[in-house]
């Protein structure tokens, strides 16, 4: 037996939650099964929103999974009913959990009050994606806005997301923004709920 | 000083060129003729050789240039032109093999053994060939 073998206990016998191995997924086999779910929907679709429709699909499941999981695991059951509170726990601990980090900012939309906008200049699912020319606008972090709506959804705040690519100067390739339009009960639920 | 880069698929067709000096310009059909006859003279030596378990040729030296030869266990082959003597091209390659296995492999809009049209690629190995050059 190897030397490591008698340190560490067996495999069965370790905790699944050590802080150690909670974030041990290698990104190689995420990004080839991401690649592989890509290259799937894209041979059942017709043009590029379907495909977008279709990795936000998946995304959602992972989403609702999440704050189920999430919320028992780092809130201690706590429910989050404003805004600005799920906001912060979707940009700090969704994405910890998911991609290893926070995200980069999250802003509030210049043109409308109901628009919020969570930013990632180095989204994990794009990490190793060059979209051809000819599809044009798409932008698989698709995936991370079905994800951000699936959490959204499921506590209460209906909302619509979607995932755009930004070039800033200064950058060598563009941003993953992800625009959420929260509905108008949203809005109205938060204003009555006051500060 | 490297010159240029081409990437070859296991069948022989040059699926990547780059130039990164002006002095070894070649037109397009000049690139894809050269990448099918390293492919051919590669697999020629490797038959050739009077031992056993030879794996083809590595290093092609020449009075003006080096060509540098990097073969995967798939059947890639990635080579280099270089000026003669240059150093680190080598370890040059495999970093390119690096980067092609991360932004062209796990990249879902390609296909394999396809010409390589990757922007992300391109960026890294931009950045590579600047890092190899100043070192």
């Amino acid at each position: 037996m190897s030397q490591r073998g008698s340190v560490l206990p067996p495999l069965v016998d370790r905790h699944i939650l050590t802080s150690k191995t909670r974030n041990d997924v290698g990104v190689g086999a995420f990004a080839f099964l991401f690649s592989e779910i890509v290259q799937y929907s894209q041979t059942r679709v017709s043009n590029v929103s379907e495909l977008e429709r279709k990795l936000a699909d998946v995304g959602f499941d992972v989403g609702v999974r999440m704050l189920e999981l999430l919320v028992h695991r780092e809130k201690a059951g706590k429910r989050e009913n404003r805004i600005l509170g799920i906001l912060s726990f979707l940009h700090t601990n969704v994405w910890k959990n998911l991609f290893g980090k926070t995200a980069d900012s999250l802003e509030r939309g210049t043109s409308a009050d109901d628009e919020y906008m969570i930013s990632d200049h180095d989204l994990l699912v794009n990490r190793f994606i060059s979209v051809p020319r000819d599809m044009g606008h798409l932008n698989c972090g698709a995936f991370a806005a079905g994800i951000v709506e699936g959490v959204l959804k499921s506590s209460g705040f209906p909302a619509r997301v979607t995932a755009h690519s930004v070039t800033s100067e200064g950058l060598s390739r563009p941003k993953t923004t992800i625009l959420i339009k929260f509905s108008p009960e949203v809005i109205e639920r938060d204003e009555r709920l006051g500060s | 000083m490297l010159l240029s880069l081409y990437i070859v698929n296991k069948s022989g067709g040059l699926i990547y060129h780059r130039d990164f000096s002006s002095l070894a310009k070649l037109d397009t059909n000049d690139t894809l003729r050269l990448g099918s006859i390293w492919h051919s003279l590669h697999a020629i030596s490797s038959q050739l050789s009077p031992v056993p378990g030879c794996k083809g040729i590595e290093l092609l030296q020449a009075e003006t240039f080096d060509l540098h030869n990097f073969q995967t266990p798939t059947g890639i082959k990635f080579f280099a032109v270089a000026e003669c003597n240059s150093q680190g091209v080598d370890r040059f390659l495999k970093r390119v093999y690096g980067l092609y296995a991360d932004y062209v492999l796990k990249n879902p809009f390609y296909e394999l053994d396809m010409p390589i049209r990757c922007e992300l690629f391109d960026l890294q190995l931009t950045s590579e060939v600047t890092l190899t050059m100043n070192a």
